[in-house]
């Protein structure tokens, strides 16, 4: 099968008044129609890689690859035309915290349907019913009654679930999770997972998952990357995470507290400047 | 943020605590003109009867004055006096002040409404092209103008505009609001429906009066209207660069918006927000530096209404101007606040 | 010599300083090497400079004595012999009460600048201090003034105490202090809850020592920043007084009183007016391109405004 994504040392970087700023540092990987994780902590490039495939790195980042291309299509090369209409369609993104990701003087309905009538030109009432259809389908109760709210009148939960449907409702092909849960509860996150998981395993996407939350991936991927320094450390399958291999991850899963374990301090994770080389 | 937008800001809760806001500064406002005209002048009678009073004369405008009284009478009089309407008569037209205000202030709500109408149409657009192309030569130069507007004394850019313009090119017309033989044709026939002189000839179908003050009011109102347009400009471009970064705007992007539609629509509305006290802002700005431009212009305004009274001692009718303008000021914050509530669901 | 610069940069750039001055200067020093990167914001700090510099040295600049009578040169263009910028209706020469109005100018600006910032540092700090009912009858009292029309009220304190430049600076300075509260307040409230004022109060100081010594220190930086934005509208508004006949009174040479009299003769003799209205924007531009830079510079958390 032809992979959906393809990375070939991918990298990032900021010219700043203080030097220049690499944030992703040669990233390579493949992606079918599969959930792929990427683990790593603030500031490990794995937001960055994300938005680098969206094109959405604004300057003075810049974004190079020896290969970037989504469906055989390169994307780095492609006009920005093209690459809204891959990104209003094909690709698509849902963002760490609601709060901030959806525009606080718009009503939800405007902002779900605002893809549907400038983009795939469809009538008022049509975008209307499949936004309230795709809102059924995140499992909002009242979806009238939410279309007509301004996100500051919705829960954390309520928000992500909007901008769920508002990312699913052009059917994409793949859809880029960032941190989607950590600004919610942990009550709220496993709710908002069950539903993502739901709507990625029904509609066959690919799904790129970035988290900071090694055991979550782990559940919730097909495959794991994680980064370090703005570099991949290590690729393996979710299954296989006992058998990690570099320091880094299994520094990693050492820090996380097991029932029945032992009752001593948690390890801190030692660094060695030599795993960014 | 504006240092004075926040006066009645988005903090007062509920339409009770900014009426009470609201009371409380007007309240204030007239305790400071009234210490201005009542207890600082060392002999206000003096300035009413004049040095050639007699003594009874004197003493009969001294007792009119209530100023043999206590301070805290004489501020209650002071009080119910200005709330009834009844800001004093002018020695100079020897009206009562509030007539003479009525009959002067459209003049000036004219100029000022047309100089705002053209910082905002011009100034907005500028600000969101320069916040897009920051630190690009688009934006430097959108910069330079603002500062510019904030450099110049408004005074001094009227008389350029006018030695340009007037002297020697004769694009437009001089000082006043009219061609001296068009003001015999507008006292005559011409209707005072609003006082502003624009709509007023267009109602009476003068449209050669109609034309001829056009000519008198694109300079001033262009000067003010830079004016304007240097704070508006330099307000929206903070406030759009703060927009810029947040993540809805990347969202959009996402959604595959095209720019013009991320920047105009999406950033652009959050701006219009904190915006709408700013234009007010800028017009209350406008209406205060008429005392300047009124005097330049020979605009028949409030300002020039302020600075002949000044002239010939007239505290009367200064102070009275002062507390009319300071209660425009008052209610040009009240309606930023209300359209603010409009426009800005979290403030509902 | 070259290593005792190297060295004395290193202490100035330390990132652990050992004593509070040293990190005062190196903070100073950073300071001035990101306005060094800023050329508009020099050129700002380059006009500033010159204005003092022409106040200081007039007597040397000047051509002639600037209330000096030559009737039989009134109002003579620029490039006249002997005087370069031209005469005024009572053949003053130009170049010469442009270059004494600097003074006046300076002399405005720093009794201002001496006075109002003062005041609203003071009330600022202790409503953000103290709270409670302090804070809501400062704060305001602050809001009413705010809410004023400073140049009408102005006008109107001069219309009350006469005409006259000390007088046109109480005006200016009593309508100038609320921005100065604000900034000061908001400051205050950012550092009172903090653990190191914390700590003095526990060593048993007073209010009046953690206020001046801790609080007041802090607000500084946004004060300067505010004060050289200030400047620009501070200038402006004594040019309007003088330019009224209320600020400056004849014969001083000052810049608004200038424009004023030049008014008469705008369409004949243009540069009678002119010239000073040029002064001032010059000068107003200076203080704008300065400030905006420290600004960049002080307050990196408002930069893009």
């Amino acid at each position: 099968m032809k992979p959906l994504l393809e990375v070939e040392d991918l990298k990032v970087a900021f010219d700043t008044p203080g030097g220049r700023v690499e944030a992703v540092r040669g990233v390579s990987f493949t992606l079918g129609r599969e959930r792929l994780g990427i683990v790593g902590e603030s500031g490990s490039g794995k937001t960055m890689t994300g938005r680098a495939i969206l094109r959405l790195v604004q300057p003075p980042g810049r974004v190079t690859a020896k290969r970037l291309a989504f469906d055989g299509r390169d994307l780095l090369s492609l006009p920005e035309r093209g690459m809204r209409a891959l990104r209003g369609r094909r690709l698509a993104m849902v963002m760490q915290d609601p709060k901030y990701s959806l525009n606080p003087v718009m009503t939800v309905g405007r902002q779900l349907t605002e893809g549907l009538r400038r983009r795939d030109r469809l009538s008022a009432g049509a975008a209307r019913r499949r936004a309230v259809a795709m809102l059924e389908a995140v499992q909002i109760r009242d979806p009238e009654r939410v279309m007509g709210a301004y996100p500051h009148e919705l829960s954390g939960g309520m928000g992500q679930r909007v901008m769920i449907a508002m990312m699913l409702i052009p059917e994409p092909d793949l859809l880029i999770a960032d941190e989607p849960t950590s600004a919610l509860d942990v009550t709220v996150e496993a709710e908002v997972l069950r539903i993502l998981d739901g709507l990625v395993r029904e509609r066959g996407l690919g799904l790129i998952f970035i988290s900071h939350d090694l055991p979550l991936v782990a559940r919730f991927c097909d495959r794991v990357l994680v980064m370090y320094a703005g570099r991949v450390v290590e690729s393996l399958a979710a299954s296989e995470l006992e058998q990690a291999r570099h320091p880094y991850t299994r520094g990693l899963l050492r820090c996380l507290p097991a029932v029945g374990g032992p009752r001593g301090p948690l390890p801190t994770l030692r660094r060695d400047p030599g795993w960014a080389e | 943020m504006p240092s004075r937008g926040g006066l009645i800001g988005r903090r007062a809760r509920g339409l009770a605590g900014l009426a009470a806001t609201l009371a409380a500064t007007f309240l204030g406002l007239l305790f400071v003109t009234f210490v201005i005209g009542r207890v600082i002048p060392i002999d206000p009678v003096l300035a009413i009867v004049g040095e050639r009073a007699t003594a009874e004369q004197y003493a009969a405008a001294r007792h009119a004055l209530g100023l043999d009284r206590s301070l805290l009478v004489q501020f209650g009089l002071y009080l119910r006096d200005v709330l009834s309407g009844d800001l004093g008569t002018s020695t100079l037209t020897a009206h009562p002040v509030l007539e003479d205000i009525g009959r002067v202030f459209p003049a000036t709500l004219e100029l000022a409404t047309i100089a705002t109408l053209v910082g905002v149409l011009l100034g907005v657009p500028m600000g969101v092209s320069a916040a897009v192309r920051q630190g690009r030569l688009a934006d430097q130069a959108i910069r330079l103008v603002g500062l510019f507007g904030y450099s110049m004394p408004v005074f001094w850019l009227g008389l350029m505009g006018l030695l340009l313009f007037y002297g020697d090119l004769g694009w437009v017309g001089g000082p006043g609001r009219l061609d001296t033989s068009f003001q015999f044709v507008f006292d005559l026939d011409v209707p005072r429906i609003t006082g502003a002189i624009l709509i007023d000839t267009a109602l009476a179908g003068a449209w050669d009066v109609f034309r001829n003050a056009l000519t008198h009011i694109v300079l001033p109102a262009g000067v003010l209207g830079y004016y304007s347009l240097a704070y508006v400009s330099r307000m929206t471009r903070s406030f759009m660069l703060e927009q810029l970064h947040q993540e809805y705007v990347t969202t959009a992007r996402v959604k595959g918006m095209p720019e013009w539609r991320v920047v105009w629509v999406h950033a652009l509305g959050n701006v219009l927000v904190p915006l709408i006290t700013v234009i007010a802002l800028s017009y209350a700005q406008l209406l205060e530096g008429s005392v300047l431009t009124e005097t330049v212009f020979a605009w028949p305004g409030l300002g020039l209404y302020i600075t002949n009274a000044l002239f010939s001692g007239d505290l009367s009718a200064v102070m009275g101007g002062t507390i009319v303008v300071g209660a425009a000021f008052i209610l040009l914050n009240l309606l930023s606040d209300l359209l603010y509530r409009l426009v800005d669901p979290r403030a509902r | 010599m070259s290593s005792a610069t190297a060295s004395w940069r290193t202490w100035l750039t330390s990132r652990s300083p050992r004593s509070r001055r040293q990190a005062w200067l190196g903070q100073a020093y950073l300071g001035w090497l990101s306005l060094l990167r800023n050329p508009v914001a020099l050129l700002g700090l380059a006009i500033v400079l010159l204005l003092v510099l022409t106040a200081i040295f007039a007597p040397l600049l000047a051509t002639h004595d600037p209330l000096a009578q030559d009737l039989a040169k009134r109002l003579s263009p620029p490039g006249t012999a002997g005087h370069w910028l031209g005469t005024d209706e009572f053949g003053r020469d130009l170049w010469s009460r442009m270059v004494y109005g600097a003074r006046v100018t300076l002399y405005i600006v720093l009794l201002v600048v001496a006075t109002a910032p003062v005041f609203g540092l003071a009330i600022g700090t202790a409503a953000g201090y103290f709270g409670g009912l302090v804070d809501v009858v400062l704060m305001r009292l602050t809001d009413i003034f705010l809410a004023f029309p400073r140049l009408i009220l102005a006008l109107a304190f001069v219309a009350a105490l006469g005409p006259g430049i000390g007088n046109a600076v109480l005006a200016i300075a009593l309508t100038a202090w609320p921005p100065y509260a604000r900034v000061a307040r908001a400051e205050t409230l950012t550092v009172r809850n903090s653990d190191y004022i914390a700590a003095e109060q526990l060593q048993g100081f007073g209010a009046w020592r953690i206020v001046t010594g801790h609080v007041m220190p802090l607000c500084l930086s946004s004060v300067i920043v505010r004060i050289t934005l200030d400047m620009a509208g501070i200038i402006l508004v004594a040019a309007g007084l003088g330019f009224l006949g209320l600020g400056a009174q004849p014969p001083l040479p000052e810049w608004g009183l200038m424009i004023s009299s030049g008014r008469k003769y705008l369409f004949d003799q243009w540069w009678v007016a002119t010239v000073p209205g040029l002064a001032i924007f010059v000068v107003s531009l200076g203080f704008n391109l300065l400030g905006d830079g420290l600004r960049d510079v002080l307050d990196p958390r408002s930069a893009s405004r």
